[in-house]
């Protein structure tokens, strides 16, 4: 597609960068078919194309204008767009870009920058969070719906205050297990199942004592800087435990995905470049991790039917997803067909807070096309995603390492 | 007209997220899949329902306000463009599948169901619908119906017009014409064929009764590679002399083999000059005994190299190399134009080689695609709009391409319409008796002349001044009706 980016713009190398993208945009609308806000909304500009379009226009008119921060704030990120795109067009690039110039060129109504900020400050760091949802719980009937569906369940709550590491004593392998901010206060049994499971088959599990935020979600919220600076954070904790360690893992595709794109995001960093090229070398998805081991895996007595939701930050983002199935089956499990696979569940980070009624109505969707093959559970691979279907699923939902003995 | 007045009698009929009024967000809708001719739209209606939609036309008839229909804009020749002052009636919304009949096997649809939504839905009871766009994915049985589509398959299941069996359509007088439907037989003129391809100028279509066939029990896909196009072209010929009706015949040249294989990894020699994609179905010894001669000939004829793919998977991404051939050709150049002729196909292997010629004169690459079996051409002519003169240069090589296939006694659009694109190719085509008579008939339909204004039909000024056209006795027929 013909741009004309001014001059100010190109002489940067985002401006560079989305110059490149948009041009090797050829406009087919392909993309506009899988994009679940086009789904729901019907509305060019609620598409990926109109997207792409839209920040053409801003970046040209050096102008943000609110209805283009509507439309691109109604984007999940979900990156189906990628995955259909016949071109190669790196739209989750663009956006980032776009979030970003919004973010410094366009000032927000109050309560909006509000919510924001107290996304920022409170949700990345555990203490906070957990003291935020302790709160919440006793309070609960005074929240409005929204909040109080985000909050973790009690068991989970206390769950967590004990969680011992493991570490066995001769090890055949060893891995460096992410915990995630959120995972850890909402659903912290899911890596308390892969500590068993882990310990169980010999291999030792290293933990960070503190262990920061990956970045993901300021990033999303356009706050790029914010963002690099708790990156290099987290990649400083990190750094003396990453030799001793075969693979670093996590079981939050939705932390999983920020971290392998640690190396383009710190590509330029002169401090942190390298490490974050050392850290993707050894990054792997949780799913990916298991498969690789080749290991075992109890039978079922009973053959429970799974729904697999496959989260978008693993099927469009790492371009994963069958590992888990794989897995699943060797388990023994009867996986059944899900309609729409490509569909977002509407929970995409902080999106089921700030884009409340967009997020409701995908989650029923999801809901209805995974219970459509009459599952007993639901299984998913991230955190966020999980809350989100537990709150209005018919049958339980778990992340599948917890399916696994 | 009163602008004002009728703005406000759109915002009071349609809920405020059905219309866009704001210059930035209407920028988008400044074009569609062929994005080197834009337009911004006046205003843009996003309607729920058939009523909503009525209600849209009612307004803009009474105060004479063209209408340029929309449906997911992936048209390639500018037929949803808006006009100037122009309100756009999106009909995304309205994406239903209305009605599955399983005992008639046809299923009512409305306008904005995808085109691949409809075999997606019908799957389970071992149906699909014909005609296949390789913009299937995104483009809507409307604009279907509007541009007569076809697609890898119509060689053997025919266009949209062959697949089509009723029609619901608003006409800008307000009256409702209701053509065909479930099982009934049309009489009186043929007015559902006309429809296909009308590029939205006789009216709106709301609802389309569509036919759904049998998943064919066995396919195979013939995947032959050549070292030279002639090669390739002559064995299309020689396929169909021999009373073979392959389901499709598709060829692609060295550059669009490239990019697909980029794009897909669907095992394409990257070495040879063009391949030909021949899928044969039907019951298993049909297509085992057809799979044998067409590969004896395939061989015969020289070709170099011949797979086949029996297993569901391997076929399908041996098409989807082809389906996304168009925008993977994205990636060897910033912009393509893309064309669209037809010719016989005893004259494909002299068309493409003076599509070479043109190529290596205007200095631009060009990348094809063919719908082979029935002669229908995609020249891709790669450029790059930044540069400046390259766009031009790249519409005036298309426009000889056309006028290649006219001469070689074939004509300017296989299926993708001619909208605004090829207006000019439209004075070569046809002789001004010709050009009036599809302007009474669109006045027929649409007297005020406000349904997609300035589409598909050009004015005789217009052809007299690219000069393709005869002006008889120095005498312009209607000169002055720029209105067209
Ligand atoms: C990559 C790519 C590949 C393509 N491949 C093919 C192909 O293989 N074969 C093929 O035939 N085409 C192909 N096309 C062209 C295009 O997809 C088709 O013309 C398609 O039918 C357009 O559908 P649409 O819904 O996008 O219509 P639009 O582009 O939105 O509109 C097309 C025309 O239809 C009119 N229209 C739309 N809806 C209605 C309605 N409800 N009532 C009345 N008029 C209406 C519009 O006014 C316009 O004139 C391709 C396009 C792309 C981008
Ligand atoms: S599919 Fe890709 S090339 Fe086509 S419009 Fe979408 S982003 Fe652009
Ligand atoms: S990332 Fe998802 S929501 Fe955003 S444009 Fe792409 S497909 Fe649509």
């Amino acid at each position: 597609m013909q741009t004309k980016l001014p001059e100010a713009i190109v002489a940067t190398t985002k401006g560079r960068r989305a110059e490149q993208i948009l041009r090797s945009c050829v406009h087919c609308g392909f993309c506009n078919a899988t994009c679940p806000t086009y789904e729901l909304l019907g509305d060019e500009l609620d598409g990926p194309r109109g997207r792409i379009y839209l920040i053409k226009e801003m970046l040209e008119a050096q102008k943000v204008e609110s209805v283009t921060v509507t439309h691109l704030d109604r984007c999940l990120t979900c990156r189906a767009c990628e995955t259909t795109c016949p071109s190669g067009v790196e739209y989750s690039q663009l956006l980032e870009i776009a979030r970003d110039y919004v973010s410094s060129n366009y000032r927000r109504d109050l309560l909006d920058r509000l919510k924001r900020l107290w996304l920022i400050r409170t949700v990345p760091y555990k203490r906070r969070f957990r003291r935020w949802a302790q709160l919440g719980r006793a309070m609960r009937w005074f929240l409005p719906k929204r909040l109080r569906e985000m909050l973790p369940v009690a068991s989970t709550v206390e769950a967590l205050q004990a969680t011992p590491p493991v570490s066995p004593s001769v090890a055949a392998s060893s891995v460096l297990l992410l915990n995630g901010c959120v995972q850890q206060v909402t659903t912290p049994q899911v890596n308390a199942a892969l500590r068993e499971l882990l310990a169980a088959r010999g291999i030792a599990v290293v933990e960070l004592a503190e262990e920061g935020c990956c970045g993901a979600l300021e990033l999303h919220l356009g706050k790029e800087p914010g963002a690099l600076a708790t990156m290099r954070n987290l990649l400083d904790t990190l750094a003396p435990r990453l030799d001793e360690v075969d693979a670093v893992i996590s079981t939050a595709s939705g932390c999983g995905i920020t971290l392998k794109d640690y190396p383009r995001l710190l590509k330029d960093d002169a401090t942190h470049g390298k490490l974050a090229r050392r850290l993707g070398d050894k990054l792997l998805d949780v799913g990916e991790y298991l498969l690789s081991l080749d290991l075992s895996w109890r039978k079922q007595d009973e053959v429970l039917a799974v729904a697999l939701h496959q989260p978008c930050t693993l099927q469009h983002g790492q371009k994963l997803g069958d590992e888990a199935r794989q897995l699943l089956q060797n388990a023994g499990y009867d996986l059944v067909a899900v309609r729409d696979e490509h569909s977002c569940c509407g929970s995409a980070g902080t999106y089921s807070l700030l884009q409340a009624k967009l997020s409701s109505q995908l989650r029923d969707r999801k809901i209805s096309c995974l219970e459509s093959g009459q599952p007993d559970v639901i299984a998913t691979s991230n955190v966020g995603c999980h809350t989100h279907l537990a709150v209005a699923a018919s049958v339980p939902v778990v992340h599948w390492i917890e399916l696994l003995r | 007209m009163s602008r004002k007045l009728v703005r406000r009698l759109l915002q009071r009929t349609l809920p405020r997220h059905c219309l866009i009024t704001d210059p930035v967000a209407l920028k988008p809708y400044e074009t569609d899949g062929l994005t080197a001719i834009r337009q911004p739209p006046w205003l843009v209606a996003l309607p729920e329902t058939e009523s909503q939609v009525a209600a849209v036309l009612r307004i803009c008839r009474e105060h004479a306000v063209p209408v340029v229909p929309r449906g997911a804009g992936t048209g390639l020749s500018g037929g949803a463009r808006p006009v100037e002052g122009g309100v756009v009636v999106g009909l995304s919304r309205l994406n239903k599948i209305l009605e599955v009949d399983l005992d008639n096997c046809v299923a009512c649809l409305q306008p904005g169901v995808r085109n691949l939504a409809i075999s997606e839905a019908v799957a389970e009871h071992g149906l699909y619908y014909a005609p296949d766009p390789s913009s299937q994915i995104a483009c809507s049985i409307g604009g279907n119906v509007a541009e007569n589509s076809g697609g890898v398959h119509c060689l053997k299941y025919g266009l949209t017009v062959h697949n089509v069996v009723g029609l619901k359509v608003l006409m800008m007088t307000g009256e409702v014409l209701h053509l065909g439907g479930r099982g009934q037989e049309l009489d009186g003129y043929d007015l559902l064929a006309l429809m296909c391809g009308s590029e939205g100028m006789l009216g709106v279509v709301t609802e389309v009764w569509v036919k759904l066939l049998p998943v064919p029990p066995v396919k195979k896909v013939l995947l032959a590679a050549f070292a030279q196009v002639s090669a390739a072209a002559a064995a299309v010929s020689e396929i169909i002399t021999a009373g073979l009706i392959p389901a499709g015949l598709e060829m692609m040249d060295r550059l669009a083999i490239q990019a697909a294989e980029a794009y897909v990894h669907a095992g394409y020699p990257l070495d040879a000059q063009a391949i030909l994609l021949c899928e044969l179905d039907g019951v298993a010894q049909e297509v085992e005994a057809d799979a044998a001669l067409v590969e004896r000939l395939l061989r015969d004829l020289g070709a170099i190299d011949v797979q086949i793919a029996d297993d569901p998977q391997a076929q399908a991404r041996l098409w989807l190399g082809r389906k996304a051939a168009f925008p993977a050709v994205g990636r060897l150049a910033p912009d393509y134009y893309c064309m669209d002729g037809t010719i016989p196909r005893y004259r494909l292997a002299e068309v493409l080689q003076q599509i070479e010629s043109l190529s290596v004169e205007y200095k631009l690459r060009v990348a094809n695609v063919f719908h082979a079996g029935d002669g229908n051409l995609h020249p891709l002519i790669l450029y790059d709009a930044d540069i400046p003169g390259e766009l031009e240069k790249a519409e005036a090589m298309g426009g000889r391409i056309l006028e290649l296939c006219v001469a070689a006694g074939g004509t300017i659009t296989g299926e993708h319409g001619v909208g605004v694109e090829k207006l000019d190719q439209m004075c070569v085509q046809f002789n001004s008796d010709e050009l009036e008579q599809f302007e009474r008939l669109k006045a027929a339909f649409d007297p005020a002349g406000i349904a997609n204004p300035g589409k598909a039909i050009p004015t005789l000024t217009r052809c007299a001044e690219i000069g393709g056209m005869h002006v008889h006795n120095g005498k312009l027929p209607f000169r002055n009706l720029e209105r067209f």
